[in-house]
């Protein structure tokens, strides 16, 4: 799969997710079945899709202790032990994942190759490149916070933490163009232009980057696409094509709580806006966003580097046939005693001798 | 070394991919110089693994059975269902690149299915075709393929260019380790007879004479007693091992590279000469012709056989009625005693909590094993100065120290090793800190690699390492790398040779061996290599 042709199939697999809304609810006018049927829908997949992964993962079991050690190992009491990237303990290892899934610890280890040749000699370095963790880590937190931010749309009253993130992720208060600030279109959050920055980012470094291109799929380009998307006709909805906040909430409102509703004037950029975020959940089951989950199932990090303290069970360990001491011996006794080796048995007298001759 | 291109030209190496031409268009290209030579019947026949029959990785026809591709897919979802870690990794890499440019083989070649996350890829986009939605639906805009016999021969093609020595999985957000794939790949590869024989004639071996290289007991106790004479000869000192000996308190098990082949044959004698040292100050220790390995070959070929192989251990410390066991300078001997042989062959509840006899010092860190590694038994005694020691013996080294991968990321002994360096040796210098502790760099022929056939990979391989080695020298003047493990010293000399031919290899217990002053000893005028001692090259030549 070429990359070009993996980036137009990624994008035009996107173009129909937004195609399809625009016509069905443009068009059709299906406000029930997109407004309702398929966010329903895409929840379900959600989690039970999951939670099925989640399980399916779980039901192999891990036979063997093997976390990657990223530090010294516990010993003696004069040796100063890492106790986060070689975690002894539940604790360390409570600490390790801690930061590994709050600050993404491992991906602000990388590096980036630096090779040249000098008079014929290879040189290599290893340059500071912070970049991909900063990217990852701005957009998985935007995504966060705008996804809490929302909750001003599922919840009456609004709750206290959303309306105080709401201040905070608009504390810059600046508009979205100076000329269209001042005449009642909402300040710019932070997070919506970070998410879209940091988006960006990580597909051009796709493109960019001859070994990530090189490897990247139409599942790596379709996500991004998906959530850019997602990002951009929310951005249009609030600053540029205003729809009815109101009817909006009353939908959203009657999701939530099961009595579903779909209130006239809603414009069609919500739909569209609705089924991307539908299609992002029903797709996360059966794609590599389930790494969300499998961060935490991950043996090489969620488990302490204990077993030469504490024996780790293999719940599938069979015995194995091994060559014995007794078949050894048997095969090497006349030379073990020649040469003053100890032995179990000793040989009979006439098969050394006869050996000798 | 004939066949391998000279270091100008090895170092021609572009790490950008082809632009238009995707992996999964690219057939494997198999290069003499990186592949080593077939699993010979024989080899495989002693240890019963199937499809025993010589064959030659350059042929056309690899002999496989004829439902070899049901035997692979049934194999992957038995692993599958076994390994949580394989399922795992599977599923979850976003091909974020992150670990591209972290393996000293793609870094050595420039080759881009050795980027860890296009080696997995390997294995993934078969995992995909038959295991998953979208890879039985979409085929390869998913990223899926058919297994073919192409398929099987990249795979083998470039499971056996990964040494497991799991640098990557350091730097993947998820933790996904290569190692772990690599492992896996290679048990189903070993399900139809794919092994290389560098790895199987010593798995062979071992299972039948103790150990790797073949070696016989009389031999094998031959070989340590010429080592005797010769410590004699450089000391004055006559030490005294004992074999298979009944009641001793602890049993000494280290890789037989180490009774074999210089350097490591120095290191052999400094174990002999500590020991020896100890005696008088209550070690009781025994060395086995039975279990005279601490490598463990089996391990780069499956799990059952790592398994089988390890089996010797316990049985060996149980028959003798030790009670605990010390084990010498090896990679991924440790790595397979750390994490998996209590798992493997346990519980050891025949031996006991191992102590120090000599400082009573609890090695807390082994009570389960049972297993105390040297250099931490050689840490502790330094550090109750039960050590004589006279360190301006090495003065004429100016030594780094190179961190094997297993006892670095399957393990995290870094300080243990650094301590007992830097008492014994006055001239200590570190490399980068990209290039050492969790970070080092493999020597490039672990993991059953070191062969000679594919001497150009190797090279390849421990290009990294050696350009750290390289930048230590000119700033420092390093012209000695320490190292655990008996592969590196088995391996790096020659690597060393290649790109940086002013520095030599040797195991921490040699270091400590010379700077050990020995009861009754002469004066020394030269090193366990017969080489002068600093201020002793007048009286060599007298």
């Amino acid at each position: 799969m070429g990359f070009i042709v993996s980036i137009l199939f990624s994008f035009f697999a996107v173009v129909v997710v937004v195609a399809v809304p625009w016509i069905g609810v443009g068009a059709l006018d299906l406000r029930f079945l997109f407004g309702i049927v398929v966010p329903y829908a895409a929840m379900a997949i959600f989690f039970i899709g999951v939670v099925i992964r989640v399980i399916d993962w779980a039901r192999s079991p891990v036979p063997f202790r093997i976390p990657t050690t990223g530090g010294q190992q516990w010993s003696f009491p004069w040796i100063k032990h890492n106790r986060i990237d070689n975690p002894k303990s539940t604790w360390g290892v409570i600490l390790r994942m801690f930061f590994e899934v709050v600050t993404f610890r491992s991906l602000f280890r990388n590096t980036r190759l630096e090779y040249r040749r000098v008079e014929g000699a290879p040189k290599i370095d290893y340059e500071w490149e912070k970049w991909l963790w900063l990217a990852a880590l701005l957009f998985h937190y935007s995504f966060f916070v705008i996804f809490l931010r929302h909750f001003r749309f599922f919840m009456e009253p609004i709750p206290y933490f959303v309306q105080i993130l709401d201040k905070l992720d608009g504390f810059l208060e600046l508009g979205i163009l100076p000329f269209i600030n001042g005449l009642g279109v909402p300040t710019v959050y932070i997070t919506d232009m970070l998410l879209m920055l940091a988006l960006t980012y990580l597909f051009v470094r796709r493109l960019y980057i001859h070994q990530v291109r090189y490897v990247s799929l139409p599942a790596d380009y379709f996500p991004l696409f998906l959530i850019l998307a997602l990002g951009f006709t929310g951005i249009l909805m609030r600053y540029f094509i205003r729809v009815d906040i109101t009817a909006v909430k009353t939908l959203a409102v009657g999701l939530f709580k099961f009595h579903p509703k779909t209130p006239e004037g809603i414009g069609v950029i919500f739909y569209i806006h609705l089924f991307c975020i539908s299609t992002l959940i029903a797709y996360f089951p059966f794609s590599k966003l389930m790494h969300f989950a499998g961060i935490f199932l991950s043996p090489t990090r969620n488990l302490s580097n204990n077993s030469r303290i504490k024996r780790h069970i293999n719940p599938w360990n069979y015995p194995v046939k091994v060559h014995t001491y007794e078949e050894y011996e048997d095969e090497f006794r006349e030379l073990m005693v020649e040469a003053g080796l100890p032995v179990e048995k000793q040989p009979e007298t006439t098969a050394e001798t006869g050996e000798k001759e | 070394m004939a066949d391998v291109p000279k270091p100008e030209e090895l170092a021609q190496i572009d790490h950008r991919p082809p632009v238009f031409r995707p992996w999964i268009d690219s057939p494997v290209e198999m290069r003499k110089g990186i592949y080593c030579y077939g699993a010979k019947g024989k080899n495989l026949a002693v240890v019963d693994m199937p499809n025993a029959r010589d064959w030659n990785p350059a042929d056309e026809d690899w002999k496989l059975p004829e439902n070899w591709e049901d035997i692979i897919k049934e194999g992957m979802s038995d692993r599958l269902d076994r390994f949580r870690s394989f399922k795992l990794f599977m599923d979850i890499c976003v091909r974020c690149g992150a670990c591209a440019d972290k393996c000293h083989f793609f870094i050595g070649s420039g080759d881009p299915k050795n980027m860890p996350v296009l080696r997995a890829e390997l294995l993934r986009s078969v995992y995909r075709r038959y295991h998953t939605l979208g890879g039985k639906i979409f085929g390869k805009l998913a990223g899926a393929r058919d297994l073919t016999e192409d398929v099987l021969k990249e795979w083998w093609y470039y499971l056996y260019q990964c040494t497991e020595c799991r640098r990557c999985s350091l730097f993947c957000p998820y933790g996904i380790d290569t190692a772990e794939v690599t492992i896996i790949g290679r048990e189903l590869t070993n399900l139809l007879g794919l092994n290389t024989d560098w790895i199987q004639a010593p798995v062979a071996n071992c299972y039948r004479t103790g150990n790797h290289l073949g070696i016989q007991p009389h031999a094998y106790k031959d070989m340590i007693d010429f080592f005797v004479d010769e410590i004699e000869e450089v000391t004055g000192v006559r030490v005294n091992p004992s074999f298979n000996r009944k009641g001793a308190e602890i049993l000494f098990i280290t890789p037989s590279g180490d009774v074999f082949a210089d350097p490591g044959t120095y290191t052999c004698m400094g174990y002999l000469m500590l020991f020896h040292y100890l005696e008088s100050m209550g070690l009781d220790i025994t060395w086995s012709t039975y279990a005279s390995e601490g490598g463990n070959f089996g391990y780069f070929t499956s799990h059952e056989m790592a398994k089988r192989l390890n089996a010797k251990m316990y049985a060996e410390a149980k028959r003798l009625g030790v009670k605990w066991i010390l084990g010498g300078e090896c990679g991924h001997m440790w790595r397979v005693i750390n994490q998996y042989m209590d798992t493997f062959n346990g519980p050891a509840d025949f031996l006991e909590e191992p102590v120090s006899p000599i400082t009573g010092t609890k090695f807390e860190n082994g009570k389960s094993t049972k297993m105390v590694h040297i250099t931490e038994f050689t840490a502790d005694l330094i550090r109750h100065n039960k050590l004589n020691l006279d360190p301006s013996r090495n003065d004429n080294l100016v030594v780094t120290f190179h961190d094997s991968c297993n006892p670095a990321r399957g393990m995290g002994l870094f300080e243990e090793p650094r301590y007992v360096i830097k008492s014994v040796c006055n001239n200590f210098y570190e490399m980068p800190p990209e290039t050492i502790r969790e970070q080092t760099f493999c020597c490039g022929s672990g993991a059953g690699l070191n062969a000679g056939e594919n001497m150009e990979l190797r090279m390849r391989g421990g290009l990294p390492r050696a350009n750290a080695v390289k930048y230590v020298h000119e700033k420092y003047g390093v012209n000695m790398m320490a190292c655990i493990c008996a592969i590196d010293r088995a391996v790096l000399p020659t690597l060393m040779e290649y790109w940086v031919p002013e520095v030599q290899i040797t195991g921490v217990h040699e270091l400590v061996a010379n700077a050990l002053i020995l009861e009754g000893e002469k004066e020394r005028t030269t090193n366990l290599r017969g080489e002068p001692l600093p201020g002793m090259e007048e009286e060599e030549d007298v």
